[in-house]
């Protein structure tokens, strides 16, 4: 798959993007890029060295500081490169294998760039393997579901509805053993 | 490559081997897939990835030392006890006693290892049996506790404990099988298995009739099993004598002991499969290892193999 694309997972762990980066030939991986939480990525250097140099992560900042300030500069400046990014738009892992809200920032992105496609990703086990807030890793099988792209609709709200729709769809699709 | 030189027989066994799956993999199978019938040639597939596995195993195990296979066998029960851990539910709270179900494995293939015997037979049945509750205590979660813990023990004792005496098998010592050491064991183990399963798979895709289990299983019925039972018995009978210390009659009691526990593994494992719906699963989500499916036959048939080739040569 080539670009420009948004690449939009559910999310539950920190494998998820390691993940659906290794769907990709190496050769190709530096176009892939993951936006990512600034106030959670770049607060320890270490960290920020490894997920902006190694990863090549899009710093965002979740918080609004400044009512002029366009928090979808960078990513859609990558979009025009070509880039394909990797948008959680749940915004955060929440509580493992539980699908939370979506946040409309990829329709936002879409609407400025309306050739750009949205694929929609469904994961499924990884939250099980290493879910947020724990360090010990579990293996697990994990399943990754990836549906039919989703366009701009027209408007914001529409596309997220398309989006969310594809989601519930490719949700169904996983028959997993229960986990209570 | 000195075992080369050290077990010629077992050498020569894999040469035959090699041989026969060659022969099925580049004129049986592609002869059958121009046939257009339903022959349900995935299953035919995943086992011949699963006996070149084995061959190369075994044949690594051969050139570089016996150790080499135990660690392919241990990275196999992985496999096995990941998939198993999978497909089966879970409680929330056990996430990470799970993970020291996964401990027990490198820990029981170290008494494998160094050749602790007496480790090996109690530490899973015994030490894990009883302490793998207190960690689930610990956590306070009672509800579905003693189903949570009768489970988890299953999985360790099947995937873990059962499947490991294949590796014991390999750290044997030599005095107690002259012509191919513990890996020759290992070897006519595993041939008369995977002959059994074989031989049980073709003509129970041969004749559909008669089923030993309808309600269980589509693919085992009762010209199956006689002719997986025929067939054991006269490989076993063949080549005890060039693979193993038994004697003629020993033989053929192996290898319908072989051919019965290889059927009960695949009964039980099919009655677990449906339990949890798995096979839809299984052809819904692609790449799932299917391991299971392909070990569930030495769960019985290597226990009981190893135990009763320990009781009449130690």
């Amino acid at each position: 798959m080539t670009g420009p694309a948004i690449i939009a997972p559910n999310h539950n762990s920190h494998l998820d993007a390691p993940t659906i980066l290794s769907l990709w030939p190496l050769n190709r991986i530096h176009h892939i890029r993951p936006v990512a939480a600034a106030d959670y990525f770049l607060t320890n250097p270490v960290l920020a060295w490894f997920t902006l140099n190694v990863i090549g992560i899009i710093p965002i900042e979740r918080k609004r500081r400044d009512a002029a300030e366009d928090p979808l500069a960078t990513s859609s400046a990558a979009l025009e490169q070509g880039d394909i990014l990797i948008i959680f738009p749940e915004g955060s892992r929440g509580l493992p294998e539980v699908m939370d809200n979506f946040k409309s920032g990829i329709s936002r992105l879409v609407e400025r760039n309306p050739k750009v496609p949205i694929v929609p990703i469904f994961i499924h086990g990884l939250g099980k393997s290493l879910p947020k807030g724990d360090f010990v890793f579990v293996p697990f099988f994990c399943d990754v579901f990836i549906g039919e792209p989703v366009y701009w609709q027209g408007s914001v709200d529409e596309t997220m509805d398309a989006y969310r729709a594809a989601m519930e769809q490719l949700a169904a699709k996983c028959d997993a053993p229960a986990w209570e | 490559m000195l075992s080369l030189y050290k077990y010629p027989n077992l050498v020569i066994a894999l040469g035959a081997i090699i041989a026969l799956l060659l022969c099925v993999q580049f004129i049986i199978y592609p002869l059958l897939a121009r046939t257009g019938l339903d022959l349900e040639l995935d299953k035919l597939d995943s086992r011949l990835r699963f006996w070149w596995t084995i061959v190369i195993g075994f044949l690594f195990g051969v050139v570089l030392g016996s150790k080499f296979l135990l660690l392919l066998i241990a990275f196999s029960c992985f496999l096995a006890l990941k998939e198993f851990l999978s497909i089966t539910p879970s409680r929330r709270a056990d996430r990470r006693v799970l993970f020291f179900a996964y401990l027990t494995l490198p820990l029981q293939f170290y008494w494998i290892w160094i050749g602790w015997y007496g480790m090996f037979i109690v530490f899973i049945p015994v030490y894990v049996f009883l302490f793998l509750p207190l960690p689930m205590t610990l956590l306070g979660e009672t509800k579905g506790f003693l189903r949570a813990f009768s489970l988890l023990n299953w999985i360790i004792m099947t995937a873990v404990f059962s499947l490991s005496h294949l590796g014991f098998l390999l750290v044997l010592p030599d005095s107690l099988n002259p012509v191919a050491g513990g890996i020759g064991l290992a070897f006519f183990l595993m041939l008369l298995v995977q002959v059994n399963d074989a031989s049980q798979f073709i003509f129970g895709s041969i004749t559909r009739e008669r089923k030993v289990i309808p309600k269980l299983s589509a693919s085992r019925t009762w010209s199956g099993l006689i002719s997986g039972l025929v067939l054991t018995v006269i490989v076993a009978a063949l080549t005890a004598p060039f693979l193993t210390p038994f004697s003629p009659i020993e033989a053929i009691g192996l290898g319908i002991l072989i051919a019965l526990t290889g059927l009960i593994g695949y009964i039980v494992f099919s009655a677990i499969k449906r339990d949890l719906d798995f096979e839809d699963r299984g052809t819904m989500t692609p790449g799932h290892g299917g391991i299971l499916n392909r070990v569930d036959t030495l769960v019985y048939a290597a226990p009981l193999f190893f135990h009763i080739t320990s009781y009449l040569y130690s």
